[in-house]
């Protein structure tokens, strides 16, 4: 493993949950993944890049959110159990606390007809950011086959006709996982293809 | 408190289904709270998600204020347990487990195979909260218009130019109350 960008002692419980209150703070619109990697390797230099993308990799692949994932896979490697909790509440309570003042504060206005207004637009647009989101990720998968061939029973399914999400990934996730099965891939090598085995 | 049962139950299926990320449970979300148990309405399930853009940290977050529509603070708290703690405990466990096997050519398999159903479920998303904020037909042509204009403003915008998208949604929230009303 490579130490040098390590810090010898391990960083204090309250420590960890302070650097990640300051994302979950600070972290206003989305793409939280960044603000990890910045506090996390260049300013606390906690773990190297690959060891961070090691863990954001885990971190997507397994189901929940991606940026909750990271805290507590980075947490626990940093202090075990307490660490990943510590990280985990640091990331998430400070939205929580301001979402629960703007909750309450819509359940009180709902009706008011000015905060309708208000938050038709807000909503016009987040759907705006949703869609700018997927189109950003999804990318060239649009236009391959393969793909496409998830991505329309997936949006059929469960956005139209409502089958349950449970089903429609026991149906699909499967035989998607088997057409990407390890033999199956038939990438061009990377430049690294010569140290395998 | 059988609305607490049924809201654990809930949130702790979706986050634990949640592949690629929180935006992939929002239409399957959205289908549980408003049509199957009436915890909120299409329009204010539309309103919270936006609220969960508006604040820091995970945008998904703004499940707690599901809950409270639901039950109280109690719900509140429930939901944010449900919908975060199962999630983090297997992650916690399995990450631990995964190190040993980070070279394992399957891992690629599971990624490379789940990244278009993530995409699906994303646009299906898009379609659930569109078809309330962007595009309902009980309001009337011209709002729908509006609304329509600005997320294809956004998503126009945010390919042209890196805006933090809080910015944006304020934006058009304020210009909301502005034609709206």
């Amino acid at each position: 493993m490579n130490e040098s960008a390590r810090v010898t002692q391990p960083p204090s419980i309250g420590r960890i949950f302070r650097a990640f209150a300051l994302i979950g703070i600070s972290s206003f619109g989305g793409g939280l993944v960044a603000y990890l990697r910045d506090v996390v390797v260049d300013r606390e230099r906690w773990l190297t890049d690959d060891e961070f993308l090691g863990a954001l990799e885990i971190g997507q692949t397994l189901p929940g959110l991606n940026s909750t994932n990271v805290a507590v896979i980075v947490g626990r490697q940093l202090r075990g159990p307490r660490g990943a909790l510590a990280a985990a509440l640091g990331l998430i309570l400070p939205g929580a606390v301001i979402l629960s003042v703007l909750g309450v504060l819509y359940a009180r206005l709902h009706d008011n007809p000015d905060v309708t207004a208000a938050l038709a637009g807000v909503a016009a647009a987040s759907v705006g950011l949703l869609l700018q989101v997927t189109l950003k990720i999804g990318g060239r998968q649009f236009l391959r086959p393969k793909d496409l061939m998830f991505i329309l029973p997936t949006f059929l399914m469960v956005g139209v006709f409502h089958v349950s999400l449970v089903t429609t990934l026991l149906l699909l996730a499967p035989i998607a996982i088997w057409m990407n099965r390890p033999a199956a891939l038939k990438k061009p090598p990377l430049s690294s293809s010569e140290s395998r085995p | 408190m059988k609305d607490l049962v049924s809201l654990l139950n809930v949130f702790t299926l979706l986050s634990l289904m949640a592949v690629g990320g929180g935006t992939a449970v929002i239409p399957e979300m959205q289908h549980e709270t408003v049509t199957v148990h009436h915890w909120v309405t299409d329009t204010q399930f539309a309103a919270i998600y936006s609220l969960g853009q508006l604040a820091p940290g995970p945008n998904m977050t703004m499940v707690g204020i599901i809950g409270y529509h639901a039950a109280g603070v109690a719900g509140f708290l429930l939901v944010l347990f449900a919908f975060y703690f199962p999630a983090s405990l297997l992650t916690y466990g399995v990450s631990y487990i995964w190190d040993r096997y980070r070279e394992n050519p399957w891992r690629e398999a599971v990624q490379r195979g789940l990244a278009p159903i993530t995409i699906g479920l994303m646009l299906a998303g898009v379609y659930a909260v569109g078809k309330t904020a962007s595009f309902n037909l009980d309001r009337p042509l011209w709002f729908n218009g509006v609304t329509l204009g600005f997320g294809l403003a956004i998503v126009l915008l945010l390919f042209w130019k890196r805006i933090n998208p809080a910015l944006l949604i304020l934006t058009c929230g304020v210009l909301g109350w502005f034609i709206l009303r």
